[in-house]
């Protein structure tokens, strides 16, 4: 039986996902989820995850949810190569460290961008506060710096020497506000390095593939029709505004 | 060998800290052989240059294992599960059992830690560093998305099983009670209307034994200075 995954590309974590499978060669069939639509709360999806998130996946009785899960999950019944998930302890405690510290570090940070830039002012059809604006990429600069210095620091990759999930749910996340519009490469040489190799890693074929959809939001966005988005009316007012 | 350094672990906490006391426990509850270094961030100990200099994030916990430094909770347990000789039900080998824990470890940072943590950064921390007593407005936002949480954790969680990832104790289940313990350092006992959570509370110090208790100290003090006040 083929393993499943439901995914949404314009999700970051469903993006590592899929990277992550494809460079493995682990072949599954594709469910696409439309999150922005919100098939997430949809009766069928609730079968396949309690959690209702994407990305989750089918993996004959066994349902999984939460990225990093799958993707270690993954790493282990396919044998990927070491790098990925290293044996060594300290080295997959680094990545450990990564994965736990980006869930609020910068996830958090990135995601609200892409929101309040592109996906507010579609559905509750105004510009967001300017004091709210700022603060937000505040934060997300005040991550990105200590990803640079603290996690890559003077090291090729997140854990050393090889790309690993850190590197690969890091890459994912920061690409989210760039499909936002706004480019958190540019005045950054330490981070554009460590970009080129992590891409140069997965391959440009496959990392174009994944952020096909999210470099092409705004345009996306702008067509959207904003009355079947209403569903994330009170999530943005509880959450952003 | 001769002159041999002797293996050191030390652990970096205060005991107010909630993934600190996940650690605490751990640690005692397993018999792992450690130091513990207190941090009190409430007097600004983790802002020492020497602190710096040894996590420039200026968080707790820290763990350093001879030379090597490692921050987050999660990754720490992680690791002292897998390198000392702890039951496999903490974090199981099984590929499927281990992705369980993995799921809600992962849930757990953007839901059971901020959630419970606000009500106690609300009712507690900022009317302390301010001096102005509780926005009543932000605690009652705090409270529904905890309460939004706790629903989640009895209904998707513990539906079918008696600890959050299946039939025994795990990291999980210990992460998680160490964050909804927190709101108690305000007076506040967010689970007493809650018998499911009630019980998994139950059988987790069970299991915990002493240690649970150990660790909640400083918390419980924390509980009965503010119950004072009310």
């Amino acid at each position: 039986m083929t393993l499943e995954m439901y995914l949404d590309l314009f999700s970051q974590p469903c993006r590592s996902v899929y990277i992550f499978a494809k460079k493995n060669n682990i072949s599954f069939d594709f469910m696409k989820v439309s999150l922005l639509e919100g098939e997430q709360y949809g009766e069928e999806f609730g079968k396949i995850n309690m959690i209702r998130k994407a990305p989750a996946i089918r993996d004959g009785d066994f349902c999984l949810a939460e990225s990093i899960a799958i993707m270690k999950y993954l790493a282990e019944k396919y044998q990927t190569s070491d790098h990925w998930y290293p044996a060594d302890l300290q080295k997959r405690a680094r990545v450990n460290e990564y994965l736990s510290w980006q869930h609020m570090g910068i996830r958090m940070h990135g995601s609200k961008m892409f929101w309040l830039r592109l996906l507010i002012p579609k559905i509750m059809g105004v510009e967001v506060p300017k004091d709210k604006m700022d603060g937000a990429l505040e934060d997300l600069e005040g991550s990105l710096k200590l990803i640079e210095e603290k996690f890559i620091g003077d090291k090729p990759f997140i854990a050393g020497e090889q790309i690993s999930l850190a590197d690969l749910v890091a890459i994912v996340e920061i690409m989210q506000p760039v499909g936002s519009g706004l480019d958190v490469f540019e005045g950054r040489l330490k981070l554009s390095a460590w970009r080129d190799r992590v891409q140069a890693e997965i391959g440009k074929e496959l990392f174009d593939e994944a952020h096909q959809g999210i470099l092409a939001s705004q345009e996306m966005v702008k067509n959207m029709d904003s009355s079947k988005m209403q569903i994330f009316k009170p999530k943005i007012l509880r959450l952003f505004l | 060998m001769a002159g041999r350094k002797a293996v050191e672990l030390v652990v970096y906490l205060d005991l107010l800290s909630q993934p600190c006391r996940a650690i605490h426990i751990f640690l005692n509850c397993n018999k792992i052989p450690h130091k513990v270094k207190t941090v009190a961030i409430r007097k600004g100990e983790n802002r020492t240059p020497e602190y710096t200099k040894l996590n420039p994030m200026q968080k707790v916990p820290v763990m350093v294992d001879n030379d090597f430094v490692l921050t987050e909770s999660d990754a720490i347990l992680k690791y002292l599960a897998t390198k000392y000789d702890v039951p496999g039900n903490w974090y199981p080998r099984h590929p499927e059992r281990r992705a369980r824990v993995d799921e809600y470890t992962a849930w757990h940072h953007t839901n059971t830690r901020p959630h419970a943590a606000k009500v106690f950064l609300m009712e507690v921390l900022l009317p302390h560093m301010t001096g102005q007593p509780a926005d009543p407005l932000k605690v009652e936002r705090a409270l529904a998305d905890l309460s939004d949480t706790l629903e989640k954790l009895e209904n998707m969680f513990l539906k079918r099983q008696p600890f959050l990832c299946g039939d025994d104790i795990s990291l999980a289940d210990l992460l998680a009670v160490c964050e909804l313990m927190q709101p108690l350092g305000g007076g506040r006992d967010i689970l007493k209307d809650r018998p499911k959570l009630l019980s998994w509370k139950s059988r987790v110090q069970s299991a915990l034994g002493d240690s649970f208790g150990k660790a909640h100290t400083v918390l419980y003090s924390l509980r009965d200075r503010s119950k004072a006040k009310l």
